[in-house]
């Protein structure tokens, strides 16, 4: 009762700050008198909006991000999570694999990513391999950090208890690394979506990305502004799934605090 | 039954450990010798740092001897096995699993049917008194309410042996005599061989059949003395004469 009284707030301000930054805009964009092909008003966007719903475009572009995306996503948290765990569990693979993995890091995406269109072509696969590098870091991170979090006591009475690996993976690792790991996953899953735009961008013939760069083009500043802020819904979206799972697994630790 | 009967349950011989590292090593027991009979309850005090918690990983198979060797039903420890219950200085339980969930953790390792394992589990709950408390997690109970859950869960497989590490230590005093006085209760139902170390000597003797006591560096085992308080023991029994010169025996072998 009293959490569904709070979510009704949560909205209402929610809402009210939205109308809020649409107001600003308006009144910006009125009073500054910017020419619309530099700064849009906001039912330029909208209008833009409408057509390309009606047109199907957006939709073509935003599947093909999204796709680009989930790949992205699952070969990134794939590869940490294996080699998190060797690396939480082997003191010689923390230690022949860490200055690359640090050294990678480095590098920023937008550099790698031409190289990756040059080997790979400009289709989607160079677009979720740059999603799933960029996905790669934090998941790691946290996979080892939450690995090396499980208490030392907790082995001793798996140990005790005579389980075998699996079901010391199982019910010991998982479950209590699950919280920190999923604390990096929150983070890998906001940066997939710009991973596969950095992507895109450098060289596509569709996505998100794409959309952007040819609204660019054409000076059609409404389009810009349609993509990225259906760039920054898809982003919301997977946000939001990781929040939808975290509260899922993690009702166990709710009960603390507040 | 067996002629593994007339044996002592548990053998220790000569046992010896030493840790080993860059620094250098550490001798944290030497040459300690006991052996304990069945349905006997055995108390190990010393001061910290005695290697009371070495010996009691020692029993459990957690930690391999650098010499001589624990016999249990005679068959020498190496490795963690089955018919010993345990339970560690903190509750150690998981906290994302209900307290009926901890409790069946060693069952469903060992693949017992979850109907099985919830029955058998419905009467530990009932034994450490904590009926109603099934789903619960961790979180929300108090120390020795933990202690409880760790304690069904060290009996659910119906152990030969339990060794206790300190189980009361973070325990305020009061809920510590209390949860002293369940253990007896407990142990008195399930009639178990019992080795608990503490370093409460006053709690030991109120509760074991025997003490050994222990120095610190090197662990060496100064005295095993017997304690002849009739049981049931009761409350007042502490202010006795005889509890005093227990106590006051076992305070000058550790000192």
């Amino acid at each position: 009762m009293k959490d569904f009284g709070v979510g009704i707030r949560k909205i209402g301000f929610l809402v009210l700050s939205i109308l809020a930054g649409l107001f600003l805009w308006q009144m910006f964009t009125t009073f500054s008198q910017i020419p619309s092909f530099i700064f849009p008003k906001p039912i330029e966007v909208w209008d833009r909006l409408i057509i390309v719903l009606q047109d199907g475009s957006l939709m073509k572009h935003a599947l093909i991000t999204l796709q680009e995306v989930l790949f992205g996503l699952m070969l990134g948290l794939s590869a940490a999570i294996i080699t998190g765990y060797f690396l939480a569990k082997s003191r010689i693979v923390e230690r022949v694999l860490s200055p690359y993995i640090v050294a990678s890091q480095s590098i920023p995406i937008v550099a790698i990513a031409p190289l990756l269109v040059i080997w790979l072509g400009p289709g989607i696969f160079s677009k979720i391999l740059t999603s799933a590098l960029i996905v790669f870091f934090p998941v790691l991170v946290n996979t080892v950090v939450g690995l090396k979090s499980v208490p030392r006591e907790l082995y001793d009475l798996m140990r005790s208890l005579q389980a075998n690996t699996w079901q010391r993976i199982i019910k010991l690792e998982i479950p209590a690394a699950m919280p920190v790991f999923l604390g990096g996953l929150r983070i890998g899953a906001t940066l997939s979506v710009i991973g596969a735009v950095v992507g895109e961008f450098v060289g596509a013939d569709k996505g998100l990305g794409f959309l952007v760069n040819v609204g660019r083009g054409l000076y059609d500043t409404a389009l810009v502004f349609v993509a990225v802020f259906t760039i920054v819904l898809l982003s919301l979206g997977l946000y939001g799934s990781v929040i939808f799972i975290e509260n899922r697994l993690l009702s166990w630790q709710k009960r603390n605090g507040d | 039954m067996n002629s593994a009967n007339n044996h002592p349950l548990l053998e220790v011989k000569d046992l010896g450990v030493t840790f080993t590292d860059d620094k250098g090593s550490l001798q944290a027991l030497n040459q300690i010798s006991f052996s304990v009979d069945r349905e006997q309850f055995i108390c190990v005090v010393g001061p910290s740092g005695s290697g009371k918690s070495t010996l009691i990983r020692v029993l459990a198979g957690l930690l391999a001897p650098t010499s001589g060797e624990v016999v249990l039903d005679g068959i020498p420890i190496n490795e963690p096995r089955q018919g010993v219950g345990i339970v560690f200085q903190k509750a150690n339980l998981m906290p994302w699993r209900s307290v009926l969930r901890n409790i069946t953790l060693p069952l469903e390792i060992n693949h017992v049917p979850q109907n099985e394992a919830n029955e058998r589990a419905s009467e530990l709950i009932e034994l450490v008194g904590l009926t109603g408390f099934e789903d619960w997690l961790p979180h929300d109970l108090s120390g020795g309410m933990l202690q409880r859950v760790a304690i069904a869960r060290s009996l659910i497989q119906d152990p030969d042996l339990l060794l206790l590490d300190e189980p009361f230590g973070a325990l305020d005093a009061l809920t510590r005599e209390k949860m002293g006085a369940e253990l007896l209760r407990i142990w008195r139902v399930r009639k178990k061989t019992v080795i608990m170390i503490t370093h409460d000597i006053s709690e030991a003797v109120f509760l074991a059949d025997r003490v050994l006591a222990i120095s610190p560096q090197p662990g060496n085992l100064r005295l095993d003395l017997e304690i002849n308080l009739e049981r049931p023991r009761q409350e007042d029994d502490r202010f006795s004469p005889e509890f005093v010169v227990y106590t006051q025996q076992l305070r000058d072998a550790i000192r």
